[in-house]
C-alpha cells in the first residue's frame, strides 16, 4: 500500500505493507526521528505532532489514514533556522533533563501558543496535560512556558 | 492486511457487511492492539472522514450529534455546552488534548467501557444511538444497546452512525461529576451524571441519575425522579447517595476496592446532582465541572 502526505511541507511516499503506525514512518522512513516512540499507546505524549493541524499521538494514527493529510513534527516546528519562542523559552529556562519527552512538549506547546499567544497557566498545564515527563521536570517546563506567555501580555 | 478510507457511508456500510471494521480516532481500537487485548483486525475501513458523520445539527426533536464528532468538539460547541452540559463536562475530562481531538462519541459509545465518561451523560440527557447497516437503520435506547463489558447488541455489520438527543426541558440543568486520581489520561475510578429539572418554586420537578465504573456497563439508577420530586435541591443529597450506593455493583480492581466505589459514587452523584440543579437554576458553572468545583485531583 501507497501512502502520500506532506510532511513539514515537502510531498512525502512511503510504502507500508503491514499496520504501522505514522510514527513508524516518520521515524524509520522519512529519516525524522525527532518524534519519539514511548510508550505507543497514546499515553504519553513523546510522539505528538499536528495531523491537519490538530495535536494528536502519531503512535496511535495508522499511517495509511495519513493519506492526503498534513503532517508537522517537531522538526517542522523552527523556521528558516530561527527557533519557535517555546524551544528557546525551554532552552533558557534548563526545562530539559534527559530530553526524551521535550520534542513532544515542544510541539504541543507550539501548538497551544499558536492558537492563545497569551494562555493562563492552568491552560498551559491543561495543553501538554498528555505529555509525560518521567524525569518530573513539570516545574521548569511550566515556568518556561509560562515565560513565553508573560512575553507576549 | 486491507485499509479503506471510506468515501461514502454506503462505501462504509459495504466493507463492513464484507467483514471490515471500523475504526475512527483509534484511541481504543489501536491501543487495545498494543495492549494485547485483541489483535487489530486485519480489515479495516476509516470513516473518521465521512462529512455525515461529524456533523452536530438541530432536528425536530432535539439534536443529533454525527458518530465522529470528536470530544474536543463535543467541550466546545456552544449547543452542547449550553444544553447538554453535562455531556460538554464528560467529553473535557477524556484523556488528553491529542485524545480529544481524535477520539470520537460514536467511538466511546461502540466501545462500551463501564468505565466511559461520555455514558452516563447521555444516558440522563435520554440519548438513543443510530445504528445502520446494508440491511437498513435502526434506533436503540442505551440500555439495550450496552450488554456488558466491551459488549453491544448491535450486529457486527452495523456502525453507529448518530447519537440523537431529546430537547431540554425548561429549567433544566445536568452535570457529570467523576472521581479521578490525576487530571489527566485518566479513566473514572467512579463518575455519576445527572439531570435535573427545577420547578417554579425552586423544588425539583424532575431528575436523572446514571454512574459510570460501578457495574458491567453504564447504569441508569431507578426511582430518582420520584426521591426528588417536590424537594429543593438542597435537601435530597443524602438521599440520593444512599439510593446510589445501594444501585450501584462495583467490583474490587487495583483501582478502587467494592466498598470505596459503593460509598465515593454516591458522593459524586449527589456533587451531580447539585451542580445540576445549580446549572439549572441559571447559574454559570464552567465546564468540566470536576474542575470548577474541585473534585478529583488536585493540581
Amino acid at each position: 500500500m501507497i501512502v502520500s502526505f506532506i510532511v513539514n511541507g515537502e510531498g512525502v511516499t512511503a510504502r507500508v505493507t503491514t499496520p504501522v503506525s505514522l510514527l513508524d514512518v516518520l521515524r524509520d522512513q522519512l529519516e525524522l526521528p525527532g518524534s519519539k516512540s514511548a510508550c505507543e499507546q497514546g499515553e504519553c505524549g513523546s510522539c505528538s505532532v499536528l495531523l491537519d493541524g490538530a495535536l494528536v499521538c502519531a503512535c496511535l494514527v495508522m499511517a495509511v489514514d495519513a493519506e492526503g493529510s498534513t503532517v508537522r513534527t517537531v522538526e517542522g516546528i523552527a523556521s528558516e533556522g530561527t527557533l519557535h519562542p517555546v524551544q528557546v523559552a525551554m532552552h533558557e529556562a534548563g526545562a530539559v533533563q534527559c530530553g526524551f519527552c521535550t520534542p513532544g512538549i515542544v510541539v504541543a506547546a507550539a501548538d497551544l501558543f499558536d492558537r492563545d499567544p497569551t494562555p493562563t497557566t492552568d491552560q498551559i498545564k491543561e495543553a501538554v496535560a498528555g505529555n509525560i515527563c518521567r524525569c518530573t521536570g513539570y516545574g521548569a517546563i511550566v515556568r518556561a512556558l509560562e515565560s513565553v506567555a508573560g512575553e507576549r501580555r | 492486511m486491507s485499509f479503506m478510507i471510506a468515501g461514502s457511508l454506503e462505501e462504509a456500510l459495504t466493507a463492513l457487511a464484507a467483514g471490515a471494521r471500523p475504526v475512527a480516532g483509534g484511541t481504543d481500537l489501536v491501543v487495545g492492539a498494543r495492549q494485547g487485548k485483541a489483535p487489530l483486525p486485519t480489515s479495516l475501513v476509516a470513516i473518521d472522514r465521512l462529512a455525515e458523520l461529524t456533523q452536530i445539527e438541530p432536528t425536530d426533536g432535539g439534536i443529533r450529534i454525527g458518530a465522529s464528532v470528536t470530544h474536543a468538539r463535543l467541550l466546545t460547541d456552544p449547543t452542547i455546552v449550553s444544553d447538554y452540559t453535562a455531556l460538554a463536562d464528560a467529553a473535557a475530562l477524556v484523556g488528553s488534548p491529542s485524545t480529544r481531538n481524535v477520539g470520537t462519541l460514536g467511538g466511546n459509545v461502540m466501545n462500551a467501557s463501564p468505565a466511559m465518561d461520555t455514558g452516563a451523560p447521555l444516558m440522563v440527557l435520554g440519548a438513543v444511538a443510530e445504528v445502520q447497516s446494508e440491511r437498513g437503520s435502526r434506533t436503540v435506547d442505551l440500555s439495550d444497546l450496552w450488554t456488558g463489558p466491551g459488549q453491544t447488541s448491535a450486529k457486527v455489520d452495523e456502525l453507529c452512525v448518530a447519537i440523537d438527543l431529546p430537547s431540554r426541558p425548561a429549567r433544566s440543568g445536568s452535570a457529570y461529576v467523576r472521581l479521578e486520581y490525576r487530571r489527566a489520561m485518566e479513566i473514572a475510578v467512579v463518575g455519576a451524571a445527572a439531570s435535573v429539572t427545577l420547578a417554579d418554586d425552586g423544588t425539583i420537578s424532575d431528575g436523572s441519575v446514571a454512574l459510570s465504573a460501578v457495574a458491567p456497563t453504564i447504569i441508569e439508577v431507578d426511582g430518582v425522579a420520584e426521591l426528588m420530586a417536590g424537594h429543593l435541591p438542597d435537601a435530597v443529597g443524602a438521599a440520593i447517595a444512599a439510593a446510589v450506593a445501594e444501585a450501584a455493583e462495583p467490583i474490587s480492581d487495583l483501582r478502587a476496592s467494592d466498598s470505596y466505589r459503593r460509598h465515593t459514587v454516591g458522593v459524586m452523584a449527589a456533587r451531580a446532582v447539585d451542580a445540576a440543579a445549580r446549572r439549572a437554576a441559571g447559574e454559570e458553572i464552567s465546564v468540566p465541572v470536576n474542575r470548577a468545583i474541585g473534585v478529583g485531583a488536585s493540581r
